[in-house]
């Protein structure tokens, strides 16, 4: 089959790979019909996430028909021919962490839980082509995948709603979805959304739904910000204005109420001096990620309030602000998101119409110009925000 | 050498204790054992896996249990490695799960032998132990052990980076197996 690799730093390739196999009783394999390309994947490609190998099939937002099952499947759960939504975090539903809902920490997916173990303290669930320290499991951005504990995470989709409608149940919606719900929004809420990424889009989006009473979206390219005001959401540009000073004339002076940051750790920063400090650290490794956002979102929340983290953090960041986190009550809340817990309440809300997912897509090319797809996506070209890819 | 790990179990204490005191089980989480075979009530026969040691072979006897709690044994006659081992089953304050307490005792001898052992522990031994009773607890907890494309083999996907790349595996990869 064809799929897309990673081929070193900076460098996709689609190449011929092996078709996959059931290689667990719970495996299904499952015919891609629309996969995408990820925020998170940028990281992969950048290199800012350590044990990549070259050759490794990448992508996890993705959905099809399943074509085989192990003999394992639950036929009551999933059947060949039914069409899924495969969830980006693999979860076992056995597990401590699974009967907590806390899927993206299965405690059981993982085959190189060891490693993980290392760099995090406790191991974290295996995830679709995302490095080996999430298990080295091949990818979505190909014409067939292999999808372990298949009766436990895909979600079936009935109807015959388009696949650009559901796709994004994978991982981005839910993941905006629960990024806000970590702020525990009242109605009187003021919430500030860094980053207009997809993840952010759909942050602001689920804000909004969830009740808050404004959303700023903050971001440098005009374009993403535009489309979040098209959307109903306030545009902060951070190349042209203080964030801070705007987020305090925006709110009376008392601060955004909740902060979501979905940007993560390639952040850059409006002021050269402090972007080159933290980029020189990141290059040498004295730290390994950029939290301009985070501290940002901190020293800007005010009194009380959340600091909502879904932008990605790989390793260690330098100048984290505690003193700020402590002394004025900040909650601090983050995960990899337990997308299986919002699958389902969230297909509702696309098909009661509250959420348009397909209002990000911008792009879709065939899987072969998956290459394409990750240079405009990285660059922010052609007004990009959001690539399907059609294998 | 002594290696102690402990793990979580989401099953109840008879379930966990059952499976261990069938030693035939150990060999589908213990990465160093190829066979246990059961030669009466409290003797068994062992066998190692080849990276601990081509051709070891030892019996060993059941020298405590207390159904529910504890299973203590060790090896008997001139093993090459001599060694013993307890395992403890502790109720989790969940209500539902296990936890497995075990320690293990070797002695490592001289010799080509002690060599492969010392080898086969690596430099960090404890991770060994620790990723036994990983694998006991993908077995209690969903039927088998997980696979991956990077790590394909289960128990004998022993190499932790670099693995294989994460992408389907080709027929002739599937029909030669692990490669140890
Ligand atoms: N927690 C999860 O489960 C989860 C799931 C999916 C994605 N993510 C992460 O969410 C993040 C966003 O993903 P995406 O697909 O939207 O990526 P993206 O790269 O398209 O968007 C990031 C946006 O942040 C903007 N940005 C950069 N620096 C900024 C700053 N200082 N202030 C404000 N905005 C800034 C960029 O201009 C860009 O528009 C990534 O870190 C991704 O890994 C997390
Ligand atoms: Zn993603
Ligand atoms: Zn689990």
């Amino acid at each position: 089959m064809r799929a897309n690799t990673w081929a070193g730093r900076n460098k996709v390739e689609v190449r011929d790979v092996p078709d996959p196999t059931i290689l667990n009783k719970r495996d299904a394999i499952v015919r891609i019909t629309s996969t995408a390309i990820c925020g998170s994947d940028l990281h992969l490609v950048d290199g800012y996430v350590p044990t990549m190998q070259d050759g490794d099939v990448m992508g996890h937002e993705f959905m099809g028909e399943v074509v085989e099952v192990g003999p394992g499947v639950d036929p009551g759960r999933l059947r060949v021919g039914d069409r899924v939504v495969v969830p980006f975090p693999i979860a076992c539903g056995a597990c401590g962490a699974c009967a907590a809902e806390l899927y993206s920490c299965c405690e059981n997916t993982n085959p190189n839980a060891g490693i993980a173990e290392k760099m995090f303290g406790h191991p974290v669930a295996g995830i679709f082509g995302y490095s080996h320290l999430t298990g080295g499991f091949a990818g979505g951005q190909a014409q067939y995948a292999r999808v372990p504990f298949a009766d436990v995470g895909p979600l079936k989709i009935e109807s015959d709603v388009a696949d650009e409608q559901v796709l994004f149940l994978s991982d981005i919606l839910p993941t905006g979805y629960m990024g806000a719900e970590m702020c525990d929004i009242q109605p009187s809420d003021v919430v500030a959304v860094w980053g207009a990424g997809p993840v952010g889009q759909f942050a602001m989006d689920s804000a909004r739904v969830l009740g808050a009473a404004k959303v700023i979206a903050i971001d440098k390219e005009p374009y993403r910000l535009e489309m979040a005001e098209r959307a109903g959401h306030t545009p902060v540009n951070f190349e042209e204005v203080d964030v801070r000073s705007r987020l305090l004339e925006l709110t009376g002076g008392r601060g955004p109420d909740k902060c979501i940051d979905a940007v993560g750790l390639e952040a850059t920063h409006g002021s050269a001096h402090i972007a080159a400090y933290d980029q020189i650290k990141q290059a040498v490794r004295l730290e390994t990620d950029r939290p301009h956002v985070l501290r940002q979102a901190i020293m800007s929340c005010r009194s009380g309030g959340v600091v909502s983290v879904i932008g990605v953090y790989g390793g260690l960041v330098d100048k984290f602000p505690v003193g700020a986190w402590m002394n004025r009550s900040l909650t601090l809340r983050t995960g990899q998101c337990h997308v299986q817990r919002y699958m389902k309440p969230l297909l509702r809300r696309i098909e009661s119409g509250e959420l348009d997912p397909t209002r990000i897509i911008t792009h879709t090319l065939p899987l072969e110009e998956a290459e394409r797809g990750f240079e405009i996506f990285k660059n922010k070209q052609d007004n990009c925000e959001k690539v399907v890819l059609k294998p | 050498m002594e290696l102690t790990a402990t793990t979580t179990i989401r099953k109840p204490v008879p379930e966990v204790y059952a499976f261990w005191r069938d030693l035939e089980n150990l060999p589908t989480f213990m990465a160093h054992l190829e066979e246990v075979r059961t030669t009466g009530d409290r003797t068994s026969h062992w066998v190692a896996n080849a990276p601990f040691g081509k051709d070891i072979e030892w019996d060993a006897e059941i020298v405590g249990e207390t159904p529910g709690e504890k299973i203590a044994w060790r090896s008997t006659g001139d093993a090459d490695v001599p060694n013993a081992g307890t395992v403890r089953f502790v109720p989790a304050p969940d209500g539902v799960s296990t936890e497995v307490h075990i320690v293990l005792v070797y002695d490592i001898p001289g010799g080509t032998i002690g060599k492969a052992v010392a080898k086969y522990f690596g430099e960090e031994p404890h991770q060994q132990l620790d990723d036994d009773l990983r694998r006991l607890k993908q077995i209690m907890e969903t039927g088998e052990v997980v696979r991956s494309d990077g790590a394909p083999w289960g128990k004998q996907s022993r190499k932790e980076f670099p693995q294989r790349p994460a992408q389907p595996l080709s027929e002739s990869e599937l029909t030669k197996g692990a490669d140890r």
